[in-house]
């Protein structure tokens, strides 16, 4: 559940950031999950469930937008997709490959605010 | 027409409803003209990963190569850094960090004649983050300590996400837990340096399936440097000894 703490930073950061601009609530927070972050998008949601109440940002609309993985084959010169029957095999020649191009973002990307 | 009468027959109109198309918004709720977006783009775990960096820098500045062992609890991370620890004395200058939830048993475990060892009870908190290890560093007496060995929380999970500042992380996998571990959980994988399957000693009596269990390794893992050993045995421990020399 190292989701909590997640959120909980998230939150923090929202709510400098609304208050620096003088808003007085949080109606949305964007967040960005990468697929190899180590974060359960549904762990994350339920997260805020539990800490948004009586603070500024309670009833916001958390979006959560997925980024998947992908992976870069050096042989083939292209990027693959890691899907979870092959993971970091590449499609064409099989060789498996170590580059991570995206899929570790864990990001709070924007907040609306009033 | 009187004042009077005109008073009586003029009403002034204040229409305060709503445009029609404008859904009635209930009260307290903002206008929608008010709402505003900031783009921020904060990474979430920027302030552990910034104390991540001071520790970094800590370890260069005094020469200390860390280590952060991660894997589900029971595979056998303690046994192992019993015989690293036994095998090193004398020659290697080692120190341990060891995170649990509660008790200090493992930090018990690994006490030995002039080793710092300092257990970090998390209270319940799923992994170790960087700031912890600060705060164990500071409780450490770590000067002329070559190799740092931080043992993290039990959970194959959450300590995936958290740079402590190690040099190399290393996942252990044993074989009392399934070939198939690497697939269910890539992350804690994928970001290994060094993956060791442990309890091999066991593994014909399981039924284990080394071959497949490796191959697992390697296509979440393509990164890592594998190990196959037995920690309580001993056997296979020489190659995993000298990747630790192979690091000073």
């Amino acid at each position: 559940m190292h989701e909590l703490g997640i959120a909980e930073s998230a939150l923090e950061v929202a709510l400098a950031h609304a208050t620096a601009a003088g808003a007085t609530r949080v109606l949305r927070m964007v967040i960005r999950v990468g697929a190899l972050s180590g974060v359960d998008p549904e762990a994350l949601r339920f997260a805020f469930t539990a800490i948004l109440p009586g603070t500024p940002a309670e009833g916001a609309t958390l979006q959560i937008d997925s980024v998947a993985a992908i992976a870069y084959c050096p042989d083939c010169q292209q990027d693959f997709v890691p899907d979870t029957s092959h993971f970091f095999e590449c499609p064409s020649c099989s060789r498996l490959s170590a580059t991570v191009k995206q899929g570790r973002e864990l990001d709070l990307v924007r907040i609306e605010m009033i | 027409m009187s004042n009077a009468d005109s008073n009586v027959g003029n009403v002034i109109l204040v229409d305060v409803r709503e445009p029609d198309d404008a859904p009635l918004t209930p009260p307290g709720d903002p206008l929608p003209g008010a709402r505003r977006t900031a783009d921020l783009q904060v990474r979430l775990l920027d302030q552990n990963d910034r104390q991540a960096a001071e520790n970094r820098a800590v370890f260069k500045a005094r020469g200390i190569r860390a280590l952060n062992f991660v894997s589900s609890p029971g595979s056998g991370k303690t046994a192992l850094l019993e015989r690293t620890l036994d095998a090193l004395a004398g020659e290697v200058r080692c120190a341990v960090l060891v995170g649990d939830l509660e008790t200090d048993n493992d930090a018990r475990r690994l006490r030995r004649p002039g080793l710092p060892v300092a257990q970090i009870t998390t209270g319940g908190t799923c992994h170790l983050d960087a700031s912890m290890i600060a705060r164990g560093l500071a409780a450490l007496p770590i000067e002329g300590v070559q190799l740092l060995f931080i043992e993290n929380v039990g959970n194959l999970v959450c300590p995936a996400s958290f740079d402590l500042g190690e040099n190399r992380r290393v996942t252990l996998l044993s074989c009392t837990e399934g070939e198939d571990k690497p697939l269910k959980y890539p992350p804690i994988f994928t970001s290994a340096h060094a993956v060791i399957l442990n309890k091999i000693d066991v593994a014909a009596i399981l039924g284990f399936d080394r071959a497949a269990a490796l191959a697992n390794i390697r296509r979440v893992a393509p990164q890592a440097e594998v190990f196959e050993l037995s920690a309580r045995t001993g056997e296979g421990c020489e190659q995993w000894l000298a990747y630790l020399r192979g690091l000073l």
